[in-house]
């Protein structure tokens, strides 16, 4: 059986990792930073994915935690996206920027 | 063997004068106050009485003197553990009687008796009366428990407790900054003399291996393993028993006001007068000549050199105090500058002295003038404070022509002169004579010391006699400007003159008693023989010392006067007394302030305590630096977390391999 | 006799004094509660003199043990010995003459004596434990209200120096928690002081943790140079605290370094002993100097402080019998006599509402008994024969002359000398305060002291004069104690 290397689609999980993480740290937006975060979760899901199908390929354990996440980061984004609506009735504005409250 | 139980109770008594007094003296007492102590002190009198006659008297076959010699032995009448430390050291309460400690718990009790009379009157009308007789009490109590101690430690105990309570007493008029200052000063020194006390007892008990005075004699006299231990171990070239020995001397001299440590003797005149009487010259100052003699087997059997410091500095004190004496104008002064000439003798009698014996005549002659020199001086001193009372000064200069307001306390006064000054049969001749005779006998130079001493010492007292009773044809001076307080003190109460009376018989009689007999080194009675022939060198002496005297001051002139202009400098040195005050108040003042506590305590705020706050500071630095950290930012937040989790990696893989 | 009586009986007044309303209560019910513990520290005594009276010599009377954390051999185990019951019996004397001596005290009167009983229940449990992790939970149990008390009733810098002395104090129990852990794990996992008696701990533990020990209890007792604290911490504090903190927190220390690290550790204590004695030696010497300088009568008190537990440690160092005795006399007497001082000054400072000796003088005229009080605290301070403080520095001195050696020597002399200088602060102090003419013509109308700072007053003289007059009965008590200590103190360093 000819199948894709395993690298191919780590290549492709570490570039979706990446993206996210830039995303992420360079975003001003909190949306886009959700959706950053969304990103990196999917390429640990395509990790886990891509591992268990090429190590245990008897096994589901993989596919299994891939489910976990993808309803975590359900929850996840419902409380996130509340969060910032709350921040948005405060603040005007969504901007990382200007939820610094929590300092020094 | 003769119960001598009931000697506790000599000490104690005064100790329940001043338990009730100090509790209740200020309120409840306060009207018979002075009755109560008195009443104390006199039941402790008669029973010290009754001591020295089941002691010495007649029935000392049954009692002092066992039935082989004739030799009055130590007595240990009571005892038990007050503090132990370890087997075989600890203090004792006790009390052991021997020929000197009945002799001196009869001087203290005798004379703290006069002294509490007296003071019935002399302190009438004070606002803290009751509190006064407190203090007279603990003094009473606390230097009768020091001559009967039979532990060096115990001794030390009461040491520091007469030295609280003279400290007490002289700070009685606590309003008056001199007083408080003398006071201070009389504490501190004694206290720093203390100091050698206690460690010369460290070092005897520690070698000695006992606190146990007797067993400390014997062991240190004889050769014992401890003797071996103290003698072969040194210190800077000398045994450790020649260290011990003077520090223990040391201590001795302090209290004794022997020279250099005699500065605070003058200042604690500033007490009330009668207290000076009692303490600062009949009983406490002799403690030091007490402690030596206590110890005197040891000093003179196993460490001669030691001794020999005794002599020394007794001689050297005895003289420098009889020439401050000459030139100081305050009569309670001149007084306390006799007393420390005074103790100066009794000290190189000790010194020249040997164990055992006709040797051992400059330890009886020391004894024996410590007993005279109590009576007269506190003589003396209760002279003075009849005439301070009438004249309301201290000055020698505001006085004159007294003899006809005051003529018992002139007659009192003249007998206590004649008495110091050594003429005979007044009682300070016969102890004298033996003091010189035994100088005489054993080192030359310290008899002409004394010998010198003795004229000097006819002079400054009879300066201060015909200075106050005689000079001056008006007779009290001041007493015209303040006719309020001549008329309250008008005449002197009976509680005033009787002691006098009382202490004028003993300083004409006590001469008289065959100390010898007595009080001697072992306790085997001596006989002493003076010749004639060597009386006439001191009598003469002290004669023309009188006669100048009475030149210079029998009259108002300006001799003296010219005199002093005469000797500019050395008169100037002398009347400052030798500007030794002011040496002390240099080391004290500038080097241990200025030198030692100021930078100590601005070493501990700045540097120990700096270093302290430095680390606080350091904290606090060091969490300023990295607050910045915590911005508030989420993606700082990520990006250091994103930073951490890729470091664990690196360690985790490249790193920690296995 | 049930002990835990020692811990319920302060807890349950805390709590009831908390309860209440207002000072009137809230006073009342503390005295009451304090007196109980009096009362119950001399049943205390009498039932353990009749104990040992009967013959019994276990090494700990009245031992009681629960399990408390069974997973890491945490017990509540308490138990006495002639030591402890001295100091319980301090403990209760200082508590309640501190509750008298703040009769009213106020704002917030309420938490101010229950946080003072707190204390207590701290140094009762402390002085009670054989157990070494209750005893570090008692002893933390008395640090924090500390900070409180001086926080907001206090005086001065009363923030800085709070938080000087919280900072201080904790950074000595975790030292303390370390050494504990070291002996936990070096021992065989064991928190029991007698079982860890008998195990013998190796030479390795030993010179490890006895410095973590020593230096975290020696923090408490004012090591030099860790005493920084003492100074601002006793100025600060209100009167009650400055008692307890001198008379009994001071304590807490020089007993922990006496039972828990010299104790348990005593080959690393005869190692260590000369850092030891030079260390109490300076600090005996140094803030006896410190003390001279100073013209404020709580620093006065606070700085020689410093000096007299020099003595406490000296002794400990010294490890002789006469010396470890004169240790744990001084730890009661120095306890009695600072807290009559404190007492004392802040009656002073309550009416003239200045401590500082320049500006005072002459108060022997206007309040006689304060300044009498004042004196004999001062007579006791410098060692005056017949007050307690003469009876426990001639043991220490008589004890470290027992260790021959010269640098031995030295420092006892040193020692010795202190008490000079200790005459020349006290009487500059009591001078210039209490005698002299009445300098402020404003303190010629002070009222002399009331029937409760009598009464405190009367209590801490009697204590110390008790203990001055009669040592020997002291010394009976404590006697089994420390020969008990001597012997396995002996017996380690022949295994060794």
């Amino acid at each position: 059986m000819n199948q894709i290397p395993l690298t191919h689609i780590l290549f492709v999980s570490t570039a979706l990792f990446f993206i996210g993480m830039y995303g992420l740290l360079t975003r001003r937006n909190l949306i886009t930073m959700l959706m950053s975060v969304e990103l990196i979760l999917n390429s640990v899901n395509i990790n886990f994915v891509a591992f268990n199908r090429y190590l245990y390929a008897d096994k589901l354990d993989g596919v299994f935690f891939t489910l976990f996440i993808i309803t975590i980061a359900a929850a996840e984004a419902a409380v996130a996206i509340a969060i910032m609506i709350h921040l948005y009735r405060n603040l005007n504005s969504i901007d990382v920027e200007q939820t610094d409250e929590m300092k020094f | 063997m003769a119960n001598y139980n009931y000697i506790a109770w000599i000490p104690l008594l005064p100790l329940a004068g001043f338990v009730l007094l100090g509790l209740f003296g200020r309120r409840r007492f306060r009207g018979f106050s002075g009755i109560l102590g008195t009443g104390l002190i006199l039941a402790a009198a008669l029973l010290s009485l009754y001591a020295a006659w089941q002691y010495f008297g007649a029935g000392a076959g049954a009692a002092g003197v066992t039935a082989g010699g004739s030799a009055y032995k130590p007595i240990l009448a009571m005892k038990f553990t007050w503090l132990s430390f370890s087997p075989g050291l600890s203090i004792d309460m006790s009390v052991l009687l021997d020929p000197i400690s009945v002799m001196m718990i009869v001087v203290v009790s005798l004379v703290s008796l006069m002294v509490h009379i007296f003071s019935l009157g002399y302190m009438k009308g004070e606002e803290r009366f009751g509190t006064y007789y407190a203090f007279l009490s603990l003094f009473s109590f606390s230097m009768l428990g020091l001559v009967l101690s039979g532990n060096i430690f115990q001794l030390f105990i009461f040491w520091e407790l007469v030295g609280c309570s003279s400290f007490l007493l002289i700070g009685y008029y606590y309003d008056r900054p001199s007083a408080v200052a003398a006071s201070k000063k009389a504490f501190i020194v004694t206290r720093f003399a203390d100091l050698g006390f206690l460690i010369g007892i460290l070092i005897l008990s520690f070698y000695g291996e006992t606190l146990d005075f007797g067993t400390l004699i014997h062991r240190l006299t004889t050769p014992s393993p401890q003797f071996l231990s103290i003698t072969s171990a040194s210190f800077l070239g000398f045994s450790l028993l020649s260290w011990g020995l003077t520090l223990v001397f040391i201590g001795g001299a302090g209290k004794s006001a022997m020279f250099p440590l005699h500065v605070w003797l003058p200042d604690a005149m500033e007490g009330p007068t009668p207290v000076s009487a009692l303490i600062h010259a009949a009983t406490m100052v002799v403690a030091g000549v007490y402690l030596v003699a206590r110890l005197f087997p040891v000093f003179s059997l196993s460490d001669p050199p030691a001794l020999g410091v005794v002599a020394y500095v007794g001689a050297f004190s005895a003289l420098i105090a009889a020439i401050m004496a000459c030139t100081q104008t305050d009569i309670k002064r001149v007084l306390a500058y006799s007393t420390m000439s005074q103790i100066g003798y009794m000290m190189f009698a000790l010194g020249v002295s040997k164990y055992g014996g006709e040797g051992g005549l400059g330890y009886m002659a020391s004894m024996f003038h410590l007993f005279t020199h109590a009576g007269f001086k506190a003589l003396l001193f209760l002279c003075a404070g009849v005439i301070i009372h009438r004249v309301h000064s201290n000055e020698m200069n505001a006085m004159g022509g007294l003899r006809r307001q005051l003529p018992l306390t002139h007659i009192c006064c003249l007998i206590a002169c004649l008495a110091i000054s050594g003429i005979p049969p007044f009682s300070g001749f016969f102890s004298k004579e033996e003091i010189l005779l035994a100088a005489w006998q054993s080192n030359k130079l310290i008899y002409g010391v004394g010998l010198f001493t003795s004229g000097l010492t006819a002079y400054y007292m009879f300066r201060l006699y015909f200075s106050i009773f005689w000079r001056g044809p008006h007779g009290v001076r001041q007493a015209a400007g303040d006719p309020g307080a001549g008329d309250a003190h008008g005449s002197t109460p009976v509680s005033m003159n009787l002691p006098l009376v009382v202490l004028a018989l003993g300083a004409l009689l006590a001469g008289l008693i065959p100390f010898s007999h007595f009080v001697t080194s072992d306790g085997e009675p001596i006989d002493t023989h003076t010749p004639l022939s060597f009386s006439i060198a001191p009598v003469a002496l002290a004669l023309a010392g009188i006669g100048l005297a009475a030149w210079l001051y029998g009259t108002m002139s300006d001799r003296p006067r010219r005199l002093a202009s005469a000797i500019g400098g050395l008169y100037r040195l002398v009347y400052h007394t030798f500007y030794i005050d002011e040496i002390y108040a240099f080391i004290t003042k500038k080097i241990l302030f200025n030198l030692v506590g100021r930078p100590a305590a601005w070493i501990d705020r700045n540097i120990v305590d700096g270093l302290m706050n430095g680390l606080a500071s350091f904290t606090a630095w060091i969490s300023a630096l990295i607050k910045g950290m915590q911005s508030g930012k989420m993606q700082d937040y990520a990006l250091y977390f994103f930073t951490g989790i890729a470091g664990l990696a690196v360690l985790f893989i490249y790193i920690w391999k296995n | 006799m049930n002990l835990s009586l020692f811990i319920i009986i302060p807890l349950v007044t805390a709590v009831a004094v908390m309860c209440c309303r207002g000072l009137r209560q809230a006073r009342w019910i503390s005295l009451a509660g304090s007196l109980g513990q009096l009362l119950l520290s001399f049943v205390l005594l009498f039932r353990f003199g009749q104990e040992r009276a009967a013959g019994n010599s276990s090494r700990m009377l009245f031992e009681y043990r629960h399990s408390w954390f069974a997973a890491w051999h945490i017990d509540y185990h308490i138990g006495v010995d002639g030591i402890s019951v001295a100091m319980i019996l301090l403990t209760a004397v200082i508590v309640l003459a501190g509750v008298l001596v703040s009769w009213n005290k106020g704002p917030w009167s309420k938490e101010f004596f229950s946080l003072l009983l707190i204390l207590a229940l701290g140094a009762y449990g402390f002085f009670l434990s054989l157990d070494l992790f209750t005893m570090f939970f008692f002893l933390e149990l008395s640090v924090i209200p500390k900070y409180l008390l001086i926080g907001i009733w206090g005086s001065g810098r009363k923030e800085y120096s709070a938080m000087k002395l919280a900072l201080m104090l904790m950074s000595g129990s975790a030292l303390v928690f370390i050494g504990l852990l070291g002996l936990y794990y070096g021992s065989g996992h064991s928190f029991d002081i007698l079982q860890l008696a008998q195990v013998p701990i190796s030479a390795g533990v030993q010179r490890t943790f006895f410095p973590c020990l020593f230096i975290g209890f020696g923090i408490f007792t004012a090591l030099f140079p860790l005493h920084t604290w003492v100074p601002d911490g006793h100025s600060s504090a209100p009167t009650a605290a400055s008692m307890f903190l001198a008379g009994i927190s001071m304590k807490l220390g020089a007993y922990g370094c006496l039972r828990v690290a010299t104790y348990l550790m005593p080959d690393a204590a005869r190692e260590y002993a000369p850092i030891i004695i030079v260390l109490a030696t300076i600090a005996i010497v140094y803030g006896a100097f410190a003390t001279m300088m100073q013209k404020d009568l709580k620093y006065i008190n606070a700085y020689s402080s410093v000096s007299h537990c020099g003595f406490i440690l000296l002794g400990i160092g010294m490890l002789t019998r006469a010396a470890i005795n004169g240790a744990v006399l001084q730890m009661i007497s120095h306890g009695l006599m600072t807290a009559l001082f404190f007492a004392s000054i802040g009656m002073i400072y309550d009416r003239a509402h200045t401590r500082m000796v320049d500006r005072l003088g002459g108060l022997l005229k206007v309040m006689p008994f304060i300044s009498t009080i004042f004196v004999i605290a001062g007579l006791c301070s410098l060692g005056l024969p017949g007050l307690s403080s003469f009876v426990a520095e001639i043991t220490v001195f008589i004890g470290s002359w027992q260790h021959p050696g010269t640098m031995y020597r030295l420092a006892t002399i040193l020692a010795c000398a202190s008490i000079v200088i200790t005459a020349v602060y006290i009487l500059r102090a009591s001078a210039q305060t209490v005698m002299g003419p009445v300098k402020d013509p404003q303190f010629s109308v002070l009222t002399d002291a009331a029937w409760y700072e009598r009464l405190a007053s009367i209590l801490l003289v009697a204590g110390i004069v008790v203990i001055g007059v009669a040592p020997f009965w002291l010394n009976d008590l404590l006697k089994p104690g420390i020969d008990a200590f001597m012997v396995h103190a002996g017996q380690t360093g022949l295994l060794k």
